[in-house]
């Protein structure tokens, strides 16, 4: 063994916690961070300017029938798809139905999440206990089965996914602010603002929630891929969207078929758009919560 | 090895010393110039404030750094092997026979998840004892560190011991193979008074049997004197001073020195009206600062010109000691920092606030604990009262009482200058709420991060006086004057400020409305010597301004005696004795004040009276005095039978126990008071 | 002590379950307004619509639906399936079945690869292997199953033709020919969950590490083996026992995926056909059965780690 087994572990040493400043130093020392904030980046222009950049209409005309399933050529360089519509050009646009809804998911769920845990977290007691058993309740069942399960109840719409996703990350992110506010409550300070007799929203909100920001941040990163990630599952399985929109998970369940034929375009670039965007976006989150914790 | 070159060598032997750590993407250096020798059977002492390298030391010595630590220089010689460059076979080798360690926290010393006797057994096994032979020796060694039950210890979980307790086992495997050298970092802070003059007298004990070498790391510079030989005064990375201790601490050569012993009150400095306590200015440098000349010149009261420019060797000083300052010989004429004359305050014997027949019992997994139980205490205008007992002798239940954060059980009256207070903050005016507040252990805790000094202040002036807005403002910067800081630091946020500066705010935020009653729980334990002789002037000084009375929870006695007027003693929820402060320390005293004076580290053992056991569960208090199941004192079935009352035994000084009062004085070895005891009694 | 808090964790378990009840309860029956309507779509007469909601009982108060539906649960009888006109519990039973071989299939390869790895990145901190595994993992855990699915079919069974590229064997097929069809979608679960298991494993060993009762040991000159063998996996794997078992859930939610990719007859595959065809009680009933079987296994897993923990069954003991 080349380094001697002394210097397995570290000890805890007294270094002063990391500044804002210094996280952000971390973060921008970090090659992953980059990478992922990269590709994040070139998908959210494409999915606001998608329209303006895509070589033919996303939506297809109805001359494009006559070139169904072409092999990437010069014209096509991604190929087309069975209405004959241009792979590239749907990958493209692709990119804002899926950010969209995740995003719009996402945040619904950070807001009430957060406000909830702020509150269950300051209050405790039973409105804590039934918090609990809620998430619980939530938990038992995975997400994209939720999903099923209320979209077949509302029928297929874009709203929703949003709402049903949302719905059930408020009770996830609200447990991990309520666990933050509930540390946080420990510390002395709430006291001192107990002793003047301090507005509780007062405490909640401009005491407290500063002090779990990086929390919140962190939550809401990881939610998003998961939103994402669910999103796409959901939209393969033909749960939530209109199938005229251009959407990755929708365009591979739609040609899998072709796959044993060997026509492989209109499912493999869909699929690679979709790793590149859920890594990305799952590397910042990583680097985000290596930096902040 | 052979016996020969064992017996020439010292067990220790530290040359040239560097380390650095890195920190972000430079290396700093930690540790310069360390040079020191422990000898045979000697226990050495290294001793400085936090971030001064200490423990590093230590770890270099183990041979065991973080992964972002190197030695850089130097070589560290254990029995004269340098331990520098061993292969992992013998590093393994020397841990497990020549060198071993207590530290800190003996808390999570121990694995969850194995039962101590296993943990001890492996010290014996890698020793190579036969197996049959292992649990015997197991059971002799925690008998050896006087565990009075060690069959029964031994099929424990760590979580099921105390933290004494745990202690001893820790020192049990440390002293298993009889060590050259014993490395012991700060084997008892975080342990209570009582707790830890039991593991330093086992210490003691054990190295006179054993014969090892100790290296004894401590910030207390008591627990030093009391333990060690020989001193290593240890300050930003470097040694300020080495020597025997007597002459280290009796005649110091270094102005740091001399500084630190200034800052402690102690039995012999005055009372809060008669001095102040001296101060050290500035602050430590920080880590990998490139000063040149002397380090400690920023804040040394003798410092010339030459002490900027060269940076002093380690000087040989009479007395076999080392300094390393130009000016060795001028240390102990080192002027003050802070005028020795004391504000002048007055008191009168008015009563402020008076708790009385006060109870607080919590439901806890649907059984009660009973945290207070009949407590009657008195709080006069502009008087310091000071709080002391063991950890869960319901101090700090008693403050929140006060201050209406936990509201007592029915039958408590509080009453401020005569008019009763509402048991819940949320029901008392505004003006009541201003007028009992609180200043905090840990600054860092008490402060709320994000916000800056004005808000912090700020918030609470606005609250508690409600005047506008440019009141407000004007009555913030005042604050701060007032507590000595200057405005600039209104916008700092409290990461920017050193720990003494924070606590200062926090005084400031105190005194935000204009209180009669600021309750300080332990404002100084969490800094550092130089930094707590600091915050008790000011203390000392905003009580003379502003007539304020303080609740001052502490468990330095020292500090005490310097402080207070009047001395409370709880323990298990009760007041055990109350009296003025010079009278509680004289004597005759309760038996368990007794207790808690002779642990103190300053006495020598002799003299001490051990208490045995742990303090008792408050959900399930003894019957009788609660204190008979660990009083040296106990007189009888009357102890276990019946509650001795809190009685006023002298004017003005109360004891809860049945012994009377002359014949304390009797046992305790005073001499009687005018009236001749009368030895029948007995 | 150790009865104490097993009565309690199974009496949150079964007030978990309740809730879980009353929300599939109303996602089914009463979300969907007029059931019947629902199922029969817009251009069925009115007649037949309210035919179907007598026989399926959804046109009583919610409060009896809801109690009958539970009562029924209890003993076993989650009502017909509407699509497959046969009672519930059986063919939920016939999916499960499937679901657990390609279950299990994922989890004897994920297990001790994800544990083994996340130890290796631990004790290789910072190196390169730890880059790989814990960045690698990651990035496998967050691409759906039906991206990586895709690829893995693109590559293993049209266009090198190692594999099957459905996950159902001919009928009255061995052992073997039953696995080389699950192991594609095995291999998509194993992907998943990964590199989630390995980094938790990962951080509880990386916790364990810098442990001061690890200092001890290694201070005490335990060898390094011992020392990671006793000290640092014994403390650090419980974790991970808890996050196995509750990665049972995502299991069963990524086999609805996993099974519509490969056609595979399990419950996924049965969930996803029901919400298709709106069979609203065979939804009901397989998701109540897949949150019931969640809710069993985090059970049992709490139970087994505070039955290793002594912290938990010794607790009060002391
Ligand atoms: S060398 Fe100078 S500055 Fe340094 S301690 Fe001595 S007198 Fe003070
Ligand atoms: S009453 Fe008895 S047990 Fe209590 S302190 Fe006095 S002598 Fe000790």
């Amino acid at each position: 063994m080349a380094q001697p087994s002394h210097s397995a572990g570290g000890f805890r040493l007294t270094i002063p916690q990391a500044t804002r400043s210094q996280r952000w130093q971390v973060l921008r020392r970090s090659a992953t961070f980059w990478v992922g904030a990269t590709i994040v980046v070139i998908w959210v222009v494409f999915a606001i300017f998608g329209d303006f950049v895509t070589p033919f209409d996303p939506l297809g005309t109805p001359a494009d029938v006559l070139n169904r399933l072409e092999a990437p050529s010069g014209e096509h360089p991604l190929g087309t798809d069975e209405l004959g519509r241009d792979v590239l050009s749907r990958v493209l646009a692709g990119a804002r139905q899926v950010l969209t809804v995740a995003l719009a998911a996402t945040v619904l769920g950070t807001i009430f999440g957060t406000a909830l845990g702020l509150v269950v977290g300051y209050a405790g007691g039973i409105v804590d206990e039934i918090l609990s058993r809620i998430l619980d309740a939530f938990l038992s069942i995975p997400l994209v089965i939720t999903g099923m399960l209320a979209l077949t109840a509302l029928g297929p719409n874009t709203l929703g996914v949003i709402v049903v996703i949302g719905l059930v990350f408020t009770p996830i992110i609200a447990k991990t602010v309520r666990a933050a506010v509930l540390s946080e409550r420990q510390l002395d300070y709430v006291t001192a603002a107990q002793l003047r007799r301090d507005n509780g929203l007062y405490v909640l909100f401009v005491e407290i929630l500063p002090n779990v920001a990086n929390v919140i941040i962190v939550e809401f990163t990881v939610r998003l891929g998961y939103a994402i990630f669910t999103v796409l599952a959901l939209s393969f399985l033909g749960f939530g969207i209109e199938p005229s929109i251009p959407d990755w998970g929708l365009m591979i369940a739609q040609h899998r078929g072709y796959l044993t034929g060997g026509i492989w375009w209109p499912v493999l670039f869909p699929a690679l758009a979709i790793a590149s965007l859920v890594v990305a976006v799952n590397l910042v989150a990583d680097s985000i919560s290596q930096a902040f914790e | 090895m052979t016996a020969q070159t064992a017996i020439t060598h010292p067990a220790l032997e530290v040359r040239d010393l560097a380390l650095e750590y890195r920190i972000g993407p430079d290396w700093k250096s930690a540790l310069r110039d360390i040079n020191f020798t422990v000898e045979r059977g000697e226990s050495f002492g290294l001793v400085g404030e936090s971030g001064c390298g200490k423990s590093t030391v230590a770890m270099a010595i183990m041979h065991y750094l973080p992964r972002n630590g190197r030695v850089t220089q130097g070589s560290i010689r254990l029995a004269g092997r340098d331990v520098t460059d061993l292969s992992p076979r013998e590093l393994r080798d020397l841990r497990v026979n020549k060198i071993s360690m207590v530290y800190q926290n003996p808390g999570t010393a121990l694995n969850p998840s194995i039962r101590i006797g296993r943990q001890v057994e492996d010290v014996f096994e890698l020793m190579g004892v036969p197996a049959r032979e292992r649990e015997g020796r197991v059971r002799q060694v925690l008998d050896k560190v006087q565990i009075a039950d060690p069959i029964r210890v031994m099929r424990r979980y760590p979580h099921q011991l105390s933290g004494g307790m745990l202690q001893r086992v820790v020192i049990a495997m440390a002293i298993a193979s009889r060590p050259a050298l014993l490395i012991l970092d700060e084997p008892t802070t975080g342990l209570d008074a009582t707790v830890e003059a039991e593991v330093l007298d086992l210490v003691r004990d054990l190295r006179d049997e054993i014969g090892t070498s100790v290296l004894f790391i401590s910030h207390s510079l008591a627990v030093i004197r009391k333990m060690c030989d020989r001193v290593a005064v240890l300050y930003a990375g470097r040694l300020m001073a080495v020597g025997p201790t007597e002459e280290t601490f009796n005649n110091p050569s270094h102005p740091y020195t001399v500084g630190l012993l200034r800052c402690l009150p102690s039995p012999e400095t005055g009372r809060r009206d008669e001095t102040t306590l001296d101060t050290i200015p500035g602050f430590l440098p920080p880590l990998g600062a490139e000063i040149t000349g002397c380090i400690y010149a920023e804040r040394c009261g003798n410092v010339q010109d030459i002490c900027r420019e060269v940076e002093p060797e380690l000087i040989p000083v009479p007395g076999d000691s080392v300094s390393r300052c130009h000016f060795w010989d001028r240390a102990q004429e080192l002027p003050r920092t802070v005028p020795e004359a004391a504000p002048r305050r007055e008191r009168s014997e008015e009563t402020l606030l008076a708790i009385t027949n006060a109870s607080k019992t919590f439901v806890q997994d649907g059984a009660p604990v009973y945290a207070l139980h009949d407590i009657d205490l008195e709080i006069r205008v502009g008087e310091t009262v000071a709080l002391v007992g063991e950890s869960g002798s319901g101090k700090s239940t008693l403050a929140k009482v006060l201050l209406g954060i936990h509201a007592p059980d029915d039958g408590t009256v509080i009453a401020l200058s005569g008019k009763g207070l509402s048991a819940k903050v949320a029901q008392r005016t505004q003006g009541e709420i201003g007028a009992i507040q609180m200043v905090f252990q840990n600054p860092d805790s008490a402060l709320n991060r994000r916000h800056s000094v004005r808000r912090i202040i700020g918030r609470a002036v606005r609250l508690l006086r409600r005047e506008g807005r440019k009141e407000t403002d004007d009555r913030t910067k005042n604050l701060m004057r007032e507590v000595r800081m200057g405005s600039q630091h209104l916008l700092a946020k409290p990461r920017q400020l050193s720990g003494g500066l924070k606590q200062r705010v926090a005084i400031a935020r105190a005194f935000a409305g204009t209180p009669a009653l600021v309750i300080c729980d332990e404002p100084t334990s969490a800094l550092d010597v130089s930094v707590q002789a600091a915050i008790i002037n000011l203390l000392a000084e905003l009580q003379a301004e502003e007539n304020v009375s303080y609740l001052f929870i502490s468990h330095d006695l020292n500090v005490v005696r310097y402080i207070a007027d009047r001395v409370a003693v709880m323990y298990l929820g009760r007041l055990m004795e109350v009296g003025s402060s010079p009278r509680v320390f004289a004597g005759p005293h309760h038996p368990y004040t007794e207790a808690l004076l002779s642990a103190s580290p300053d006495l020598e053992e002799d003299t001490r009276i051990r208490l045995e056991g742990e303090i008792p569960a408050a959900s399930n208090p003894p019957s009788g005095c609660v204190f008979q199941t660990r009083c040296p004192r106990k007189i009888g079935v009357i102890c276990e039978t019946v509650e001795p009352p809190l009685e006023e035994a002298e004017p003005g000084w109360f004891k809860r126990c049945h012994i009377p009062i002359e014949e304390l004085r009797l046992l305790q070895g005073q001499p009687p008071a005018e009236v001749t005891a009368d030895p029948a009694t007995t | 002590m150790m009865g104490r808090f097993v009565l309690r964790r199974f009496g949150l378990a079964l007030i978990t379950l309740a809730l879980l009840s009353v929300l599939v309860f109303i996602g089914t029956q009463l979300l969907p307004g007029d059931v019947g309507r629902r199922v029969l779509g817009p251009f069925a007469t009115q007649e037949s619509v309210d035919a179907l909601n007598a026989r399926l009982g959804t046109d009583r108060p919610p409060l009896v639906q809801y109690t009958d539906w539970i009562g029924g649960a209890v003993t076993g009888d989650l009502g017909d399936s509407i699509t497959f006109a046969r009672p519930v519990t059986e063919l939920v039973g016939r999916a499960l079945i499937n679901s657990a071989k390609l279950a299990a299939l994922a989890f004897v390869i994920v297990v001790p690869l994800s544990i083994w790895g996340g130890i290796l990145a631990a004790l290789r901190r910072g190196r390169l292997i730890d880059r790989l595994i814990t960045v690698g993992g990651l990035s496998a855990t967050v691409i759906p199953e039906f991206v990586s699915g895709i690829v893995l079919i693109l590559i293993f069974a049209v266009t090198l033709g190692w594999l099957p590229g459905t996950a159902s064997a001919p009928r009255g097929s061995g052992f073997f020919t039953q696995m080389r069809h699950l192991l594609l979608p095995a291999i998509c679960l194993t992907l998943v969950l990964f590199g989630y298991i390995a980094r938790i494993t990962r951080a509880g060993v990386i916790e364990a590490m810098e442990a001061d009762y690890t200092r001890t040991a290694i201070l005490k000159g335990l060898p390094r083996r011992v020392v990671i063998r006793r000290e640092v996996l014994r403390n650090a794997l419980l974790p991970t026992i808890a996050v196995v078992a509750s990665q049972m859930g995502y299991l069963i939610g990524g086999l609805v995926v996993v099974e519509v990719l490969f056609s595979y007859q399990g419950i996924g595959q049965l969930l996803y056909s029901a919400a298709q065809n709106a069979d609203f009680p065979l939804l009901a009933g397989g998701v109540l059965v897949v949150g019931a079987m969640f809710q069993g296994s985090m059970l049992l897993a709490d139970l087994a780690y505070s039955w290793l923990n002594p912290r938990i069954r010794l607790a009060g003991s002391g």
